[in-house]
């Protein structure tokens, strides 16, 4: 079916694209000639935005993300151009566009931040979000991203296992599901303003916690080598390499350890459209619009770069067996 | 009819030219990358938001003729609803092109297949009819049947708002402002045939 590498799922070394080259492409484009000097106009102006914050970020954590060890199992086709993976968001506390969270998530304040973890540990708690970190290396894994909506990007994500944190806070045998919160301040999210989203805020999403212990499941504070920009989830957000985007919830306030499975948020929303898996899956449509191909992102007017999507987001061979003698049909 | 019929009965065609101006500006944000990184399906939104657009402009030009007073105003309906159509057929050939690449094979099973994409395209076709009869010629000769015929623009209208509402996974703000409007619109129509004790006539 596919060639062969040592995992199924790596994305060849040749094809990453190094990280002054990602950074600075469009910068390159635009010093190119007059045409992509155009062209780059709102990138360099979302790559400005981002430096920026980039830079007001306290010192420690900066220096953590900076510090990154390389995350082994990674490679990929190409990553998606930095400009395109900070523009490009959906995160409807800040507007239903896609451009809405570039625009508007200037006013979270993702400093000070605390992390609630209650239910079934043994070490419930308010967690600064130094605190959070302190203890675990950070590392680089470059994951496919598949929104449900049929796009999808590749990102060098920087964050640590999701289960080396939970085992921390010391689950209790009743422990069988792990739900997440998105902060929900009207404050700071112009999003939760509009009466017509139909959206039950806060945002939760939820894992099983055996997806939740899996080493590919990542908790993110960084990508490109750089924190979180707020429309991408700052400061801290979870990252479900084989599942559709909406699973990777941004932005978390609190971190819960549940004897039964939580409700979600888009699950809630359209049932019959959004499971609690969102596991990708070509075979399995939405009911509005097919899931055998995705549109890699950045396309262009005239190819719309379609490829075919891989079952399980191609990390097949390291999570198929959470899932062994499911319908995977009947939990979509 | 004054004897020297003026704008927009003459020149009328200089409506449709400035109404499809901002094609060019829209397409060149896709082409610069000003459409973020996924510009075709952007493109292809922005080329349904105006034939809604237009097609709403048409059903306000009876209520504007007759809450102002100025019959002269008529024959935008026809450039209004040219221009719907236009717009309308771009957003399909844009679809069908720049999203699916002409491949035939996907084209007719999306249709088939996505209850969304067959409503938006039975609006379309139901305006078919109404652009190819847009002449004066074509009204003179269907007469009586040509003010039939071109009510279809209100299911053709009804339905472009449920694929509107249909494509979106939640937020109804755009669609719930156009649906506001349609239903003002009709809801005058509607008032107006009960005083009048007729059916409602064409757009």
């Amino acid at each position: 079916m596919l060639i062969r590498h040592k995992h199924k799922s790596d994305i060849p070394a040749s094809e990453i694209t190094p990280e002054g080259v990602y950074l600075r492409r469009r910068e390159f484009m635009a010093a190119a000639g007059g045409a992509a000097l155009m062209a780059s106009a709102p990138s360099l102006a979302a790559l400005s935005d981002a430096a920026a914050e980039d830079s007001s970020r306290p010192a420690w954590m900066r220096k953590a993300v900076a510090a990154r060890g390389d995350g082994a199992p990674d490679a990929t086709d190409a990553t998606t151009p930095y400009t395109d993976a900070i523009r490009y968001n959906n995160f409807y506390e800040f507007g239903t566009a896609k451009d809405d969270p570039a625009a508007n998530a200037d006013s979270l304040r993702p400093h000070p931040w605390t992390v609630t973890v209650d239910g079934e540990v043994g070490r419930p708690g308010d967690y600064a979000l130094e605190d959070i970190l302190k203890p675990h290396p950070l590392e680089e894994r470059i994951y496919r991203f598949r929104c449900v909506e049929a796009w999808s990007m590749v990102v060098p994500w920087v964050g640590f296992p999701l289960g080396d944190l939970l085992r921390r806070f010391e689950p209790t045998s009743k422990a069988r599901y792990v739900r997440f919160e998105t902060l929900a301040d009207p404050e700071q999210m112009p999003g939760l303003k509009n009466p017509f989203t139909g959206i039950d805020w806060p945002y939760t999403e939820g894992l099983r916690l055996d997806e939740a212990m899996h080493p590919l499941t990542l908790m993110v504070v960084g990508m490109y080598g750089r924190t979180l920009p707020n429309q991408n989830g700052a400061p801290l957000r979870l990252m479900v390499p084989w599942k559709y985007g909406f699973k990777s919830i941004k932005s978390i306030v609190r971190i819960s350890l549940m004897s039964e499975q939580p409700s979600t948020t888009w699950n809630d929303l359209a049932p019959g459209e959004y499971g609690f898996y969102a596991n990708v899956n070509p075979a399995v449509d939405h009911p509005r619009w097919s899931q055998a191909r995705e549109r890699r992102l950045p396309t262009s007017l005239f190819n719309p770069n379609w490829r075919d999507t891989l079952m399980f987001n191609g990390y097949q061979e390291q999570v198929a067996g959470l899932y062994k003698g499911m319908d995977l049909r009947r939990f979509y | 009819m004054a004897r020297q019929a003026r704008f927009p009965a003459r020149h009328g065609w200089l409506v449709w030219v400035a109404g499809l101006l901002p094609l060019a500006w829209v397409v060149w944000r896709g082409l610069s990358g000003d459409l973020g990184p996924d510009p075709a399906k952007a493109l292809v939104s922005h080329l349904g938001w105006w034939g809604m657009v237009w097609l709403i402009a048409c059903l306000t030009v009876r209520p504007l003729v007759q809450l102002a007073g100025w019959p002269r105003l008529f024959p935008l309906r026809r450039w209004f609803g040219l221009l719907a159509f236009t717009w309308l057929s771009l957003h399909f050939l844009g679809w069908a092109w720049l999203l699916l690449g002409w491949d035939a094979g996907s084209i007719v099973s999306e249709i088939g297949k996505r209850p969304y994409i067959l409503v938006g395209f039975s609006a379309w076709l139901l305006l078919l009819p109404l652009a190819l009869t847009s002449t004066r010629t074509a009204r003179r000769r269907l007469g009586r049947r040509w003010q039939v015929l071109h009510r279809l623009i209100y299911p053709a209208v009804l339905l472009g708002l449920l694929h509107d509402f249909w494509l979106q996974k939640s937020g109804y703000g755009e669609p719930l402002l156009f649906a506001a409007m349609i239903v003002l619109l009709l809801g005058w129509r509607w008032h107006h045939s009960r005083q009048r004790g007729g059916p409602a006539s064409a757009a």
